[in-house]
């Protein structure tokens, strides 16, 4: 390697694209891709999709099984199943995304500052980071939630907490690496600021790792939402959430086990989905693996 | 070997305390008084006062930080706000429900997953193995409750097999391990899938080692090569994820319980969170939290078993 390859900073858009394009050449990456982007569009555009209004009762047409007039039944309540699914799912997408996005920024920038520092700092954060791992992150998340009261605004804190430690160590491991680097040294040379060479220089070449987890966090975000709401913890009635619906379902189970699978398939979709994109970038970005 | 446990013991002590601190911070992050959030708006200033003094809030901050952790390290972690009763009695009384299930979810999960796991790492490639990838994705992607209802629907209703109330007879051990295999396999699914994916890419590893290459040039049968060479080496990974999802294990035994209405420390929860009783909020916190270091101490053991290498560091 040449001096003046050793100084010049890794490039980091070639091997998004490197990893992106052989992401896309696998089935499996792209059926998860299908599912999730299903799911997106339907409950992004729910307002305008969606059968009928989501918390609309009609007696009448109570407890309805799947088919006919209402694609998927009806709950004890008559609203149709379809349209308070697609609604639910905006509950869903929304607390992870934002969860796993306040996780990223706030967790990535503790991992790259303190492996930045370095030293006793590093070491003590690192600690820190550490036993917040060690609890169990639904008892964390539902514990967090019962004290700060179930409004979607605390789902996202409570989640985003327990994920901040993983994403923390994730950014930090190259940041250790890359600060020895000689293009961190030059910057340091050439009088660049900390903060001018931890985000424009070191955070490009991290970032496809964080983001890679990030898939992968978003879905163990939306399962975490789920069982919270599932609980009694998730974002309060009538406005629908998935787990919310499958614990009202999992009441009728006996008369309506369609109520109770509708909501649960759902989850299991969105989160499959997700792991399989995940797992397909991860694949594709995993130096150990790009060579095979 | 006496004075590596030694060791860990003493390690485990700091992060016991930075736990136990990161509890106490969480419950007091509140915003209000908790005293004012448990009485309600109606109440009156000497009550509210009384109860100050009970819960120990008239003392400063550092006072209640250190009688709490004297207490919580002396295995005292208080009483219930609600019934009145010592959270360990309460406890004490249902964990050998969630202990069960616990073990049982985790012996499935290895049981499952390391067998399946080599087995997928023996035929890379080949339909087991792609098998294997795909059913593994999806056990990991089921929440939990939604395995719980799915298996409860097909198995106890559908084809009744297994009892749909799983509260059992702590007496009675057939009766106790019929109503526990249902919410075993529920609990212990996530864990099977993840075990299988890590002992196939770890067996992977170990099956492409030099040491691999010489045993089965001096003539040790495939069999013992991978069993005891092969497994051995890649023992490590496996017996992290099963210390790590213990947590993990823990946390989801709440939605097992909730969904075969089995009695354990996710009932206790789940009737702290509906009644408002912070002081057991807290004290389920620092037994979880008990658990968890426990656990990472055995796991840390383990190691010193497993890998000598890792004594003499």
């Amino acid at each position: 390697m040449s001096a003046a390859q050793e100084i010049a900073a890794p490039p980091a858009t070639p091997g998004w694209k490197r990893a992106l394009g052989k992401a896309r050449s696998n089935p499996t990456t792209l059926a998860g891709l299908l599912i999730c982007l299903v799911i997106i569009v339907s409950a992004v555009f729910a307002p305008w999709l969606a059968p009928f209004d989501p918390t609309e009762q009609n007696i009448m047409d109570r407890l309805q099984p799947p088919g006919g007039d209402y694609l998927l039944g009806t709950d004890q309540f008559g609203r149709d199943i379809l349209s308070r699914l697609m609604w639910g799912g905006r509950i869903s997408l929304t607390v992870s995304l934002g969860a796993i996005g306040v996780a990223i920024v706030i967790g990535g920038t503790i991992g790259m500052v303190s492996g930045y520092i370095g030293g006793r700092f590093d070491l003590f954060v690192m600690q820190v980071m550490d036993v917040l791992l060690s609890f169990p992150s639904l008892i964390l998340g539902l514990i967090v939630v019962a004290l700060l009261g179930p409004e979607l605004v605390n789902l996202v804190v409570a989640i985003a907490l327990t994920a901040i430690a993983p994403f923390a160590r994730v950014a930090r491991a190259p940041t250790l690496a890359l600060k020895e680097r000689a293009f961190v040294e030059a910057g340091r040379a050439l009088g660049f600021s900390h903060l001018r060479i931890l985000f424009r220089h070191i955070l490009p070449n991290i970032l496809s790792e964080v983001m890679v987890m990030g898939t992968l966090w978003l879905a163990t975000a939306v399962r975490v939402e789920a069982s919270l709401s599932f609980i009694g913890l998730g974002v309060k009635p009538p406005t629908p959430t998935w787990g919310g619906m499958t614990r009202d379902g999992f009441e009728n189970i006996l008369d309506a086990p369609w109520l109770a699978i509708c909501p649960g398939v759902a989850i299991l979709l969105l989160v499959l989905g997700l792991n399989m994109v995940g797992d397909g970038l991860r694949d594709a970005t995993d130096p150990k693996l790009r060579n095979e | 070997m006496l004075y590596f446990i030694a060791r860990r013991l003493l390690a485990a002590v700091p992060t016991l305390i930075a736990v136990l601190t990161l509890v106490f911070v969480i419950v007091r992050i509140v915003p209000g008084d908790p005293a004012l959030v448990i009485l309600g708006d109606q109440a009156t200033p000497a009550a509210i006062a009384a109860l100050r003094t009970r819960l120990g809030l008239d003392q400063s901050l550092w006072a209640q930080y250190v009688a709490f952790i004297a207490a919580a390290l002396q295995g005292d972690f208080g009483v219930s706000m609600v019934t009145g009763r010592s959270i360990m009695a309460e406890v004490g009384a249902v964990l050998p429900h969630t202990i069960d299930l616990t073990l049982a979810a985790m012996l499935f999960g290895v049981g499952v997953g390391v067998p399946v796991g080599i087995w997928a790492a023996l035929h890379r490639n080949g339909v087991v193995d792609v098998a294997a990838r795909l059913l593994s994705l999806i056990g990991l992607s089921f929440p939990v409750f939604v395995s719980g209802i799915f298996l409860l629907l097909a198995f106890a209703l559908h084809w009744r097999i297994f009892p749909v109330i799983g509260s059992a007879n702590l007496e009675d051990y057939g009766d106790r391990l019929h109503k526990l295999i249902l919410p075993a396999i529920t609990l212990g699914l996530v864990m099977a899938a993840y075990i299988t994916r890590v002992t196939r890419s770890a067996m992977l590893q170990s099956l492409g080692e030099d040491y691999i290459r010489t045993a089965r040039a001096k003539g040790v049968p495939w069999n013992r090569v991978v069993w005891v060479h092969g497994l051995r080496n890649a023992s490590i990974p496996i017996v992290t994820v099963v210390g790590l999802y213990v947590g993990i294990l823990l946390g989801n035994s709440v939605l097992t319980e909730i969904v075969f209405n089995r009695p354990g420390l996710g009932k206790i929860i789940v009737g702290a969170l509906n009644q408002r009783d912070y002081t057991m909020l807290q004290g389920l916190m620092v037994i979880y939290c008990f658990l968890i270091v426990v656990v990472n101490l055995v796991t840390d053991l383990l190691y010193g078993v497993l890998d000598p290498r890792v004594k003499a560091a």
